[in-house]
């Protein structure tokens, strides 16, 4: 095999997180640059997206993803930066010798610095232990959504969808408008796990029924999906005895929670979070493995793709100034406390010396609250304080910290409670 | 057609067995009701080989079992599949279990299984760390091992087919009528000599022809299996002593680097019934407790349940009935393990009966699939220059490229079906569970095939994947 190459900043992955990182990181001066993308094309799940609603935040209009990311690529395009397209990197160590291969080869590289940018993929049937048989006719939401809206195919005519996180929300309408019924939309929580808008756009526009804390009890036929029993569940989410009816139906769509892909970065020996399932970073989303950055879904899962594009620039170009050698060196970091309803942030620590003069700071709450509000405290002092109509664990929250507030703090804690 | 001997079913044992006649210069040919080998009880299983202590001395799974394991190894190396001699522990977490597992011991002694120890507590723990510390003592067998039921079945189908055995699928037995010189199947067939091997439908089969002699009774087994992340949980097939509460559970680990959680026991009626159950998942979960306390249930990549075929007599019945018929019935554990004794022997009777020649021409060895992942980057190089497929990365959990699927479409027995692909070269065996690569085998096997995508099946006819075009009956 040849010699490794050498390569100022890699980018592990061509999606929306991948791209805007790349474009960040050569407008702040690195020159030596390589988005490495398994798929045929750039722009990662984007191009089955083919609904609008992207861009709000970053163009000021609605896009569909495929124009979002064609905005990207071609900057990317207009920068001449380099991308290996069909090609999968299956090593990464904590050197940063990254081993990938394509139709040419294996290959390696010795990176300075690496961008993960790989995102999420779909709690599949398996891991929700649904019982019952094991036929044809069950998808997860986006593998659905790559048939019907990539390959023009309809795998089914009578759905029902499990989970309602944005992408079985989607696809309801989406199946719907390709000519399939849509029996249901079931949730196991008492609340829907995507947002707000598709809820009233996707489901309350088209007349299909959102049944929450419900959930999937038994899928009969041998073959192909022929039914599925859906039964209420208490307030455990156990499902509630009598309570079961059955739905004729021939496909059985899930959408019930998106997982950060992190093999690789397990590999690097990079610590992962406990919730949020991506590694845990710092205020210039580096890892704990110096010169490896994160952002997008592998990082934590977002709701919308302009936070993981401003996020994505984040990591960018806080990994050009690590390969400028422009980035201070970490010195005490602080781990961010989080409390209430607070289930996670990203970052999850912070180094007051090394932050930007304004720092974002995204986080989930695990409870629908009404009227609530949010705090942060350094050490003893409120720092901000907002509050908000609803707040639900279905749409990511942030809040923006500034330098100054936090530069001698001891300790900083996030917040989140009804009033 | 015309043949000499047919066997029906092409799970583990038929197709023991038709290797076994492919040696000899009969025309043989296999019918199987499914889409695909190893469709049944023989693609849903614990995937263990036994060491041979849990038979009674002196009966045939007793036998069969000592020799199956015995020939295990060298069968792995000509046919080439995945198999591990690992051992065995059959843990005993209490004290008046002891002499059970002195019995356990003295009867696998008696069966002629090599190597058997008993160990203490300490031995155990330094180990298997993580088994529950109030572990008493434990029978361990270093001749026990894991085996991947799939590799095994298809390596010893394909091994026939290579030799000329004649595999014929979507061809259930509905009519066997008796001729002069043998039998009549389906109006189409006729053949001097049947081997039922029909796994839960022995009995059925059997019946076509003879009178009642057994029943079988499908015995439901459910499983947990965990990915990856979860492997170094154990190294061992642990197995738990059965107890006045009841048989217990295993916990191995299986040739792929999996973790295997399971079975249940459950008789039922229903011959097809392979749902898992709430009850039956949380009863492995409890039992399983027993022996390690901590197992990372997050790592669940898939539940599954699978059906042993159980006798009324048992023990394997092997036995010849009339002239030119063999049933093959009851091949319940350890019947994976057995199977390529059980193909010696029913070989050996059908050889006996019909004077067979050996075929001079008879080729023992078999390639298994280019498995890239486990290739060191000059051999992936080698691969990838001689079809580019090889570098096209189509299952990212389980690092499967578009060359071992194209493989896969074109053996002797070629992969029809998305579930036939995934048993042979392991494309969705992963985490996300074929959630990314569904659609890139659907369309690998459209271009092997030349079928349209309607026409792409999960596995027999009705499990088609597409139903329409979009918009079509708008």
């Amino acid at each position: 095999m040849e010699q490794a190459k050498k390569k100022q900043l890699v980018v592990i992955g061509g999606g929306p997180a991948g791209l805007a990182a790349a474009l960040a990181a050569r407008k702040n001066g690195v020159q030596d640059l390589l988005i490495l993308e398994r798929d045929e094309q750039l722009g990662g799940i984007l191009n089955q997206c083919i609904h609008n609603g992207f861009g709000l935040h970053t163009f000021h209009e609605e896009l569909t993803g495929p124009e979002y990311a064609a905005r990207y690529i071609e900057q990317i395009e207009h920068e001449k930066i380099d991308y290996l397209l069909n090609t999968m990197v299956i090593d990464l160590d904590d050197k940063k010798n990254i081993t990938f291969i394509n139709q040419n080869g294996v290959q390696r590289i010795q990176a300075q610095a690496v961008i993960l940018a790989m995102g999420c993929r779909e709690r599949p049937r398996g891991a929700l232990n649904i019982p019952g048989y094991r036929p044809a006719g069950i998808y997860c939401a986006g593998t659905a959504q790559k048939l019907v809206n990539i390959d023009g195919l309809m795998p089914g005519k009578n759905v029902v969808i499990l989970g309602s996180g944005d992408i079985g929300l989607i696809m309801a309408r989406r199946m719907r408008l390709e000519g399939a019924n849509v029996h249901a939309v079931v949730e196991i929580m008492p609340y829907s796990g995507g947002l707000k808008r598709n809820i009233v756009q996707c489901l309350d526009d088209f007349d299909i029924p959102l049944k929450l804390s419900h959930t999937i009890t038994n899928i009969e036929g041998k073959e192909r999906v022929k039914k599925v029993t859906i039964a209420k569940v208490d307030k455990d989410r156990h499902p509630i005895s009598g309570t079961e009816e059955t739905i004729e139906c021939d496909t059985l769509l899930l959408s019930c929670g998106l997982i950060p892909e992190n093999e690789l970065s397990e590999k690097a020996c990079i610590q992962i979070h406990d919730i949020t399932h991506g590694p845990i970073v710092d205020e210039s989303l580096e890892t704990n493995v110096e010169g490896i950055f994160a952002c997008g879904n592998v990082l934590h899962v977002h709701d919308l793709v302009d936070f993981v594009s401003r996020e994505a620039e984040h990591a960018g170009i806080k990994a050009a100034q690590y390969v400028l050698n422009t980035l201070p060196k970490k010195e005490t970091e602080i781990e961010i406390e989080t409390k209430g309803v607070v289930r996670y942030c990203v970052p999850a620590k912070i180094d007051p010396k090394r932050m930007d003069d304004l720092q974002v700071i995204r986080f989930r709450v695990g409870k629908v609250l009404k009227d609530g509000a949010i705090y942060v405290w350094a050490d003893d002092r409120c720092i901000f304080h907002r509050q908000k109509k609803i707040l639900t664990p279905g749409e990511m929250e942030q809040v923006i910290l500034k330098k100054k507030d936090v530069e001698y703090a001891k300790t900083i804690r996030i917040e989140s409670e009804e009033m | 057609m015309k043949v000499d001997v047919l066997i029906i079913g092409a799970g583990v044992s038929g197709s023991a067995i038709a290797r076994e006649l492919a040696k000899t210069k009969a025309d043989v040919l296999v019918m199987e009701k499914e889409s695909d080998v190893c469709s049944q009880t023989s693609k849903a299983n614990s995937g263990i080989v036994h060491a041979g202590y849990d038979a009674k001395p002196n009966t045939l799974k007793a036998k069969l079992n000592v020799k199956g394991n015995a020939m295990m190894k060298k069968l792995s190396e000509e046919l080439s599949f995945d198999y591990a001699q690992i051992g065995s522990l059959v843990l005993c977490f209490e004290e008046e279990g002891r002499k059970t597992i002195r019995a356990l011991f003295d009867q696998g002694q008696a069966n002629g299984v090599v190597g058997l120890e008993i160990w203490e507590k300490e031995q155990i723990l330094a180990h298997e760390p993580n088994v529950n510390c109030d572990v008493v003592c434990a029978l361990y067998a270093p001749s026990a091992g894991i085996v991947c039921p799939f590799g095994l079945n298809i390596a010893l189908a394909e091994n026939a087919a290579d030799n000329g055995v004649c595999f014929h699928f979507d061809e259930p037995v509905a009519s066997i009528r008796k001729t002069e010189d043998g039998w009549l199947v389906n109006g189409a067939y006729e053949t001097k000599y049947i081997v039922n091997a029909a796994g839960v439908y022995a009995d059925q089969v059997h019946q076509l022809v003879f009178k009642d002699s057994f029943t079988i009774t499908p015995r439901k087994g459910q499983y947990f299996l965990l990915d990856h992340e979860a492997k170094d949980l154990t190294s061992t097939v642990l197995f738990q002593l059965p107890t006045k509460l009841g048989k217990g559970v295993l916990v191995t680990p299986t040739v792929h680097e999996n973790i295997l959680i399971g079975p249940t026991a459950e008789d039922i009626e229903n011959k097809e019934d392979t749902t898992t159950s709430q009850d039956g998942l949380e009863q492995i979960r409890r039992k399983a407790f027993r022996t390690l306390s901590d197992i990372p249930y997050d790592h669940v990549i898939t539940s599954f349940s699978g059906l042993r075929a159980v006798s009324d007599r048992n023990d394997f019945i092997i036995e010849r009935c009339g002239k030119g018929w063999i049933d093959v019935a009851g091949i319940e554990s350890p019947g994976l393990t057995s199977a390529p004794a059980i193909g010696e022997m029913v070989a050996q009777m059908i050889v006996e009966d019909l004077s067979l020649k050996p075929d001079p021409d008879y080729l023992p060895f078999r390639q298994g699939f280019s498995s890239c992942r486990k290739l060191s980057p000059e051999q992936w190089n080698a691969l990838i220059e001689k079809d580019p497929a090889y570098g096209v990365i189509v299952c990212r959990c389980e690092t499967i490229t578009e060359g071992e699927i194209k493989e896969a479409c074109s053996r002797s027995i070629p992969a029809t079906s998305v579930d036939g692909i995934k048993r042979r070269v392991r494309p969705g065996m992963g985490k996300c569970q074929g959630g990314f690569c569904l659609p890139k085998v659907m369309d690998i096997l459209q271009k092997a095939n030349r079928v349209s995508a309607d026409q792409i099946r999960k596995a027999n006819p009705g499990s088609e994947y597409i139903v329409a075009e979009n918009k079509e009956g708008i």
